[in-house]
């Protein structure tokens, strides 16, 4: 078991698309929340193999993404600061800002270094005793509770020349958000599996309960999707709402109480602005207060100015899944991944970089 | 962002694991997956272990898929 090829047999594929193909009769949208289920639908085909009864929606599942340029503007006015070291995932280089980006400041001789993990943002920090080390801190529920336990070890460690700039946002309050504005139907949710792996399938109960809408988590290998869109079609056949397991081999209902515990020590709710969706209520993360030391926010005294958008571009209706990216006048035209105008088409997962990529641009 | 990939933990030093990858080995932060041992497969994202994966599960899964292909061929 190698977790992986045997979960892309095209034999077992076969098997479960016929199986939708005969109980699927109701047309039904359903709703892939992560950028990361988006690509895995693009990169196997998985949207040209289901039946024309069933359609998928890109969500806005993208933390790169759903970053607002006050958030990006405030990122480069740190990093243009002499002595500062920031320490980012390498995609949130590339995403313009109201005026300018990372990797431009970074040209223009800003110290910006791309890091796999939150560890190297420590390693930095530890290797660099008189520079200050800023963690840029993006990401749903996966990535938070490794920051979380970042900063604890910067604590144990007692470092005192390391902060993190938290973009932190939770999944959930986004989902209830998309959901209350009335902007898209869903008949079914398919909620993120790496997610879910932290937060458990329980997350989601309250779309089930208070929204009529089935949810099935689930994985990312094709069989994983396709078993999921089964389960999907099923409980809307059925008539049923309720919330179930398509990656059964790696979440569970309660989710990973050692990593929540972590997040829950060093964070807490507060309101957070998102690209498109505007400003959600404890859909963010902030620093507690007895970690105020390693808030960057309290650390420096940050003013980067007016934010503006750029003009033309439609990010904020492609994470709501209200227009396909293929509607904005500047896709593939003046916005493609050489010379992104929005967020969606820089991040790997973003839904325009993924209709390019795959060639979504022609449906 | 959420992107996390299978891996089988070689060895453990302390909090660290060395994880198989595709014939490549890595280290691994076991923090938030204290419960992991050397043979398990963990899902990595950023470095990190964020549970690990049920070998039991798997096979039940798989086997559903069996079950249900055996019908569409049968079908068909």
């Amino acid at each position: 078991m190698k977790y992986a090829s045997e979960f892309r047999d095209s034999r077992l594929a076969r098997g479960l698309i016929s199986k939708i193909e005969r109980s699927s009769r109701t047309p039904v949208r359903f709703m892939e929340f992560c950028g990361s289920h988006t690509v895995a639908i693009f990169r196997y085909g998985i949207r040209q193999v289901l039946p024309k009864t069933v359609t998928t929606l890109s969500g806005p599942g993208c933390p790169i993404c759903v970053t607002a340029n006050a958030d990006l503007d405030k990122a480069i006015a740190l990093a243009r600061i002499p002595n500062v070291i920031m320490a980012s995932f390498g995609d949130v280089l590339r995403v313009p800002g109201s005026y300018t980006s990372l990797q431009a400041v970074r040209a223009e001789g800003a110290d910006v270094r791309v890091i796999y993990s939150a560890m190297d943002a420590l390693k930095i920090a530890q290797n660099n005793p008189t520079k200050q080390v800023v963690l840029l801190g993006i990401g749903f529920e996966t990535t938070t509770p490794t920051i979380a336990a970042a900063i604890l070890q910067a604590e144990q460690e007692s470092l005192t020349n390391f902060s993190v700039l938290s973009w932190h946002k939770l999944s959930p309050p986004a989902m209830k958000a998309l959901l209350d504005s009335g902007d898209v139907a869903l008949d079914g949710l398919i909620c993120p599996g790496h997610v879910s792996i932290i937060t458990g399938s329980q997350a989601w109960e309250f779309i089930a309960r208070d929204y009529g809408i089935p949810c099935v988590v689930a994985g990312f290998e094709p069989l994983d999707i396709l078993q999921c869109v089964d389960m999907l079609v099923s409980q809307v056949e059925n008539g049923v709402a309720k919330v179930e397991i398509a990656y059964r081999r790696g979440v569970q209902h309660e989710g990973n109480t050692v990593a929540q515990q972590l997040m829950e020590t060093v964070f807490e709710p507060c309101p957070a602005q998102w690209r498109g969706m505007g400003t959600i209520p404890a859909s963010g993360l902030k620093l507690r207060p007895e970690y105020g030391r390693f808030d960057a926010e309290q650390v420096f005294d940050i003013d980067p100015g007016p934010t503006r958008e750029p003009e033309g571009c439609i990010c904020g209706e492609v994470l709501r899944g209200v227009s396909p990216p293929v509607d904005c006048p500047l896709f593939g035209k003046v916005c493609h991944p050489e010379n992104p105008v929005g967020a969606c088409m820089v991040s790997s997962e973003g839904s325009c970089f993924t209709y390019y990529l795959y060639g979504g641009k022609n449906e | 962002m959420c992107v996390a990939i299978p891996a089988l933990i070689k060895s453990i030093d302390g909090q660290l694991a060395q994880v198989e990858i595709g014939g490549i080995t890595q280290t691994a932060n076991l923090q938030l997956c204290p419960q992991a041992q050397v043979g398990d497969y963990v899902i990595v994202h950023t470095g990190y272990a964020i549970n690990t994966l049920d070998r039991q599960e798997a096979k039940e899964t798989l086997d559903l898929f069996e079950a249900i292909a055996r019908v569409a061929q049968e079908e068909n």
